[in-house]
């Protein structure tokens, strides 16, 4: 055989952490690390937002929604490029845990933008008396969470999954591109219909003690995000390997 | 003896369907007027291997050359040297045998080759039969007179012979010889024995990988 | 004569000798339209009002329920993998396969759209931007359509699958073109409307034949 020891090298390297043992050695260290920081920030901002920050003079305690809707905003378009990020990688560098990422964090920003819209929803009730306001940000997330929903769909709906996993990849990194053009167009159309400003949700200014339990609240969810893309990683690769299993002694018999 | 760079060599190669290996560490080297026959049981790749050779699947690992050169460094240039014959036969119902023949080998300037293909098929009665009306046998013909009149240096061939009759048969392996004799190639999986004088056999059996832990760490 | 050209002309006369197949989307596009005075109610201001947004939804449904079929037929007759390996690189094929299909359905709605404005009792003076909405914007619906057809191919439960892919990405085509028409109405000018629809079509005829190769390359594998 004469392939040269720089391709056989490089193609073991690709495949190292794409076996569930080399992985599960990476994510055991990383894991109760991420696991603490997010219980920490979690558990000091949900203090800070709950008890020790002050009301808003407008809005009263109502504007505490506030520390949940706006760190799952920001988490809902972060994990969407995260996993844009990751389809890209696995184009360019064809490493098997690029695509499996963009599967295992899929439901989560799902998770994280219908929080959003909940949120949203119920901080809404009380300022203007509507469950839901057709307003910018809100109906981005919304398009947003269709887009997470469609992707979720497509995967699962091959019977070879890796070719799920790849056609997945191309929708994001297409989703990924309208994105911007889609939120554009939402403002453009709310500005329209819309002209007056009482509607933003991004009312009230945020004050200088709100910034604390925000970015606490932030980096948990950041944290939590990994802790969970993480587990799901790795249940994916025991998955693989499970129908690895079978497959071979299917041949077998 | 042969140069060994020259005509199609496939080295090291490796595939991977639906989470599977196919086969792994395959070997193969058509001269230039020479065939390879392909063989080996159900499941066993040997339309994947076509379909790699082809280019419309990319291989997990392994590389095939051409003349020396490596295929992936021009993939324009090796879909203009191939004419690929698939379980389907890819005939459009409504358009007639010569209409479906002439949408294909037009694309490379060779429309006029059409007529002369399908008798050479034993087809000239039915150039102007709607495909729909065309038994299995012919429409398999027809698919057959498209890979004739490509002009194409590398012929892959999967099943060619599948609702042919002896006639049909015979007429095939005509057309094989002569695209040989002008330096063509054909590399073809077939159940049926067909006249392929001087081919190289390749059992696809030999490279199957068996085994959980080849499947999972086969590189 | 040029490949890419053949492809497109063999497709539009495959298309048109299919004719049968044309006839269902035009169909939906006017029964949908239709729709909107039986479920909201026939008052003319009501209806005029709304009229834009309903043919344009209606054009939305329409065109994506054509392009299930844009590819399904070719994969599974063998000729997708023939235009794979055909001398042309596969993105212009798509964009000439695409091409001929808009042109065998785009332009029925183009023509028909006129028709179900008069019967919404759209606005006189929005005629124009309907039409140029929907001739900048059906293309749009079509690439990207073309896309969500390449990337759902070999997928089970493609129909609706399809759909729920491809309509999140049509969203800014509808508004733009609405509000196009929306503005004409209101005796305002249509065209920044129209301009951001333009250089959306532009950034689409470059980008979506990529994607939609790419999917293509994926599906047959």
């Amino acid at each position: 055989m004469t392939t040269a020891p720089t391709r056989q090298a490089r193609v073991s390297l690709l495949h190292r952490y794409a076996n569930p043992a080399a992985f599960g050695r990476l994510s055991a260290r990383i894991l109760p690390w991420s696991t603490a920081i997010a219980v920490l920030l979690l558990g000091a901002g949900l203090y800070f937002a709950l008890f020790d920050s002050p009301p808003d003079y407008q809005q009263g305690n109502t504007v505490r929604i506030m520390y949940l809707h706006v760190p799952a905003a920001i988490m809902s378009e972060l994990v969407y490029g995260a996993m844009a990020a990751a389809a890209a990688a696995g184009f360019i560098w064809k490493h098997a845990l690029a695509d499996l990422f963009v599967k295992a964090a899929a439901p989560l920003g799902a998770a994280f933008t219908l929080i959003c819209l909940v949120t949203g929803s119920l901080w809404g009730r009380p300022m203007w008396g509507a469950w839901w306001v057709w307003d910018a940000r809100l109906t981005s997330e919304l398009v947003l969470f269709f887009l997470y929903l469609g992707y979720i769909a497509l995967v699962d709906a091959f019977d070879d999954p890796e070719r799920g996993l790849k056609a997945g990849a191309i929708l994001v990194l297409v989703g990924v591109v309208d994105l911007p053009i889609i939120k554009f167009s939402v403002d453009w159309w709310n500005t329209l219909h819309q002209p007056s400003s009482l509607m933003s949700l991004s009312g009230p200014k945020i004050h200088g003690s709100m910034l604390l339990p925000l970015f606490l609240m932030i980096g948990g969810f950041v944290a939590f995000f990994l802790t969970v893309v993480l587990l799901r990683l790795e249940s994916e690769l025991l998955a693989r390997r499970i129908r690895a299993w079978r497959s071979a002694a299917g041949d077998a018999s | 003896m042969t140069d060994p760079v020259r005509g199609f060599v496939g080295t090291d190669l490796a595939c991977r369907r639906s989470e599977r290996m196919v086969f792994a560490r395959l070997d193969f080297h058509v001269p230039h007027g020479g065939a390879l026959l392909l063989t080996g049981p159900n499941g066993s790749g040997k339309s994947s291997l076509l379909r790699l050779m082809a280019g419309l699947i990319k291989p997990f690992a392994g590389r095939l050359e051409w003349d020396g050169a490596p295929v992936r460094d021009d993939p324009a240039a090796h879909r203009e040297r191939i004419a690929y014959l698939g379980h389907q036969e890819a005939l459009k119902p409504v358009l007639t045998a010569v209409e479906n023949v002439r949408a294909w080998v037009g694309l490379v300037g060779r429309a006029d080759r059409a007529e002369a293909a399908l008798a050479a098929m034993g087809l000239g009665a039915l150039i102007d039969l709607p495909a729909r009306f065309l038994s299995a046998g012919q429409r398999r013909r027809v698919a057959l007179a498209r890979v004739v009149a490509s002009g194409a240096s590398l012929w892959l061939l999967d099943e060619p012979t599948v609702g042919l009759d002896t006639a049909s048969i015979a007429a095939l392996e005509q057309a094989l010889a002569v695209h040989r004799a002008a330096g063509g190639i054909v590399i073809a999986a077939t159940h049926m024995a067909i006249d392929l004088p001087g081919a190289r056999p390749l059992d696809l059996a030999q490279f199957a990988v068996t085994g959980f832990a080849e499947q999972f760490e086969a590189a | 004569m040029n490949p890419v050209l053949q492809i497109f002309w063999q497709n539009l006369r495959l298309q048109l000798k299919q004719s049968s197949d044309l006839v269902a989307p035009i169909a939906f596009f006017g029964i949908a339209t239709m729709l909107a005075p039986l479920g909201i109610g026939p008052e003319p201001n009501l209806l005029s009002r709304l009229a834009p947004g309903m043919i344009w939804i209606a054009a939305l449904l329409s065109t994506q329920l054509a392009l299930d079929r844009l590819f399904q037929r070719d994969y599974e007759d063998g000729s997708l993998d023939l235009l794979a390996l055909a001398p042309v690189p596969l993105e212009l094929a798509m964009l000439a396969k695409t091409a001929a299909h808009w042109v065998a359905t785009g332009v029925p709605v183009l023509i028909a759209a006129p028709l179900l404005g008069l019967m919404l009792g759209l606005d006189g003076g929005s005629y124009g931007a309907l039409e140029l909405s929907l001739l900048l914007g059906t293309p749009i619906l079509s690439l990207i359509g073309a896309f969500g057809a390449a990337v759902t191919l070999g997928a089970r439960r493609g129909g609706a699958l399809l759909a729920v892919l491809v309509l999140p990405l049509y969203v800014p085509v509808l508004i733009f073109a609405t509000s196009a028409v929306g503005a004409a109405g209101e005796g305002l000018s249509p065209w920044p409307h129209l301009l951001l629809l333009g250089s959306m079509l532009a950034a689409v005829v470059a980008l979506a034949p990529f994607a939609a190769a790419a999917a293509l390359r994926n599906a047959l594998e």
